[in-house]
């Protein structure tokens, strides 16, 4: 039972990022790889970057000409200087950078060592900022441009179980307001998402119980990447600093069907 | 009688302007205090002010071990520990482009990596002890963006967020875990930047008009320390002059 009928991407796009050259972080499977070939349809030109050499090519043998991949540890300066190069002598130009790369990590306050903290923070957070710095000189060069950062609902509230990864997507929340005030000036727009569970191999193959969630499923990954394409394109031009939840309606509360199955909160 | 006796605080950055007074408030409400800094002669010149009451440990909030140093000090001084402020900070200016590594990752080890390294050891301890109270200190910079300022914004945005997922983690172990927003704090930045002492500072956008001084902080976190909010927990609590709320009509 889904309360709504589900997004289905269509094969022919209407050019709303004719002219647009994106970089996308994690971009060989998964989220990255739907925003990918959402935003070539759409009409852009697109350098993803990714650790997954083997997949990374092989989405790029897929999608031709309009897409290059780059290898790209987001914990290197260096890679990330060569990936927004790439974009400009490939492409041009860079307007849009996707700091979608991310890990999940799992432990409690008391489970998790330094060095898994530390790892994390390094990716996801590090990881974000060595993205943006990199994009933004080339983003002036290009007038202006939009960065899109991957938080999550973990960004938005508090879960068990996951001390590293969740603090990491709030620092990114907040480092996303941060940036779009400093890059205010350049015409750089800077907003955060934050999807809920979603269908990739990060949230793993075993079956979640989303019966607590209103429209009780994870998210595909193509609908993740309509709002993605939406902050990329100029249709948001307006719009900066901001947050974005794409949950199903997660965060606002329990499902109706949860509070019927669920004794302990009924008899609350 | 005082609304924390019977209770063992740890106070991080214990010897600085907030901390101090935070120190002194606990005591003053029957608390025993661990005041835990970097700041040798500030600190233990703090503790011996307090007598029987007061305990001073060096702590820089970077080091894993020194962290279970100062538990362990606490537990052996006055049995227990059912208190921690995650108080200790640090400020580098910088927007995002302009940030250096070095600088990022300083005051992310600082404010935030050394928020989780304080919970991570006094967790234990307060569960040996039936429960206890974390409180964050984060800030107004945990709620909104400041330009020029990328790297403390990210840190105190991350101890909201972590005040939060520690919330969870907790709960079943009795322990509460609150985070507190001040604003401006009168000598705030000089406190956590040196380099910015003389840096003329407005406060037109604050509906209030003025900074907040330190004793209007300590208020709520021994509130938050105390039994009065037992089923307060992973909450926000602010304290900032109206500043959250909207601008100042002056502005």
């Amino acid at each position: 039972m889904n309360a709504t009928a589900v997004h289905q991407p269509s094969s022919a796009g209407t050019g709303r990022l004719a002219g647009k050259v994106a970089l996308i972080s994690g971009g060989a499977v998964g989220m990255g790889a739907a925003h990918a070939r959402a935003f070539i349809r759409e009409g852009a030109c697109v350098v993803i970057g990714d650790i997954l050499e083997a997949e990374g090519r092989s989405l790029a043998r897929e999608l031709g000409d309009k897409l290059k991949f780059v290898p790209l540890d987001v914990r290197d300066d260096a890679a990330w200087e060569r990936a927004v190069a790439l974009a400009e002598q490939e492409f041009g130009a860079l307007h849009v950078l996707v700091n979608n790369a991310g890990v999940l990590t799992l432990g409690s306050v008391t489970d998790v060592d330094d060095q898994l903290w530390d790892t994390t923070f390094a990716i996801n957070v590090s990881g974000v900022l060595k993205g943006m710095r990199s994009a933004a000189p080339a983003m002036e060069r290009a007038g202006g441009g939009s960065m899109v950062n991957i938080s999550s609902h973990n960004g938005m509230q508090g879960f068990e179980g996951v001390i590293a990864y969740g603090t990491s997507k709030w620092v990114v929340r907040g480092l996303t307001k941060c940036a779009a005030l400093d890059f205010a000036p350049s015409n750089i727009r800077v907003n955060s998402v934050h999807p809920g569970s979603v269908m990739t191999r990060m949230a793993g193959s075993d079956p979640i119980d989303h019966r607590h969630k209103p429209f009780n499923r994870a998210a595909k990954p193509e609908e993740v990447s309509e709002l993605v394409l939406l902050l990329a394109s100029d249709e948001s031009s307006f719009t900066t600093g901001s947050e974005f939840v794409i949950d199903g309606g997660e965060i606002v509360g329990f499902s109706k069907h949860w509070r019927k199955i669920n004794n302990n909160y009924q008899a609350n | 009688m005082g609304r924390l006796d019977g209770h063992v605080a740890m106070i991080s950055g214990g010897a600085g302007a907030l901390g101090a007074a935070i120190v002194r408030a606990m005591a003053g409400e029957g608390a025993r205090v661990v005041v835990a800094d970097i700041l040798e002669r500030e600190g233990a010149a703090l503790a011996a002010e307090l007598g029987e009451q007061g305990v001073f440990v060096h702590l820089d909030v970077q080091s894993t071990e020194q962290w279970q140093a100062a538990v362990d000090a606490a537990e052996q001084r006055f049995g227990a520990l059912t208190i921690l402020v995650n108080n200790a900070a640090v400020l580098r200016k910088g927007s995002v482009a302009q940030t250096t590594t070095a600088d990022w990752d300083f005051v992310m080890s600082v404010n935030l990596t050394g928020s989780f390294k304080g919970m991570r050891a006094a967790a234990p301890a307060m569960e040996r002890a039936g429960g206890g109270s974390i409180i964050n200190i984060s800030s107004t910079a945990g709620m909104k963006g400041f330009a020029d300022s990328a790297a403390y914004v990210a840190s105190k945005w991350g101890v909201r967020g972590l005040t939060k997922h520690g919330a969870m983690d907790l709960a079943p172990k009795n322990i509460r875990v609150n985070s507190i927003h001040p604003g401006h704090l009168v000598n705030q930045m000089m406190s956590l930047d040196a380099s910015l002492a003389d840096v003329p500072m407005s406060f037109a956008h604050v509906p209030m008009q003025r900074p907040g001084r330190p004793d209007e902080i300590t208020g709520l976190v021994v509130y938050l320390a105390s039994d009065l909010s037992t089923y307060c927990t992973g909450a926000e609590f602010l304290a900032d002059g109206g500043e959250m709320a909207g601008l100042a009509a002056a502005v």
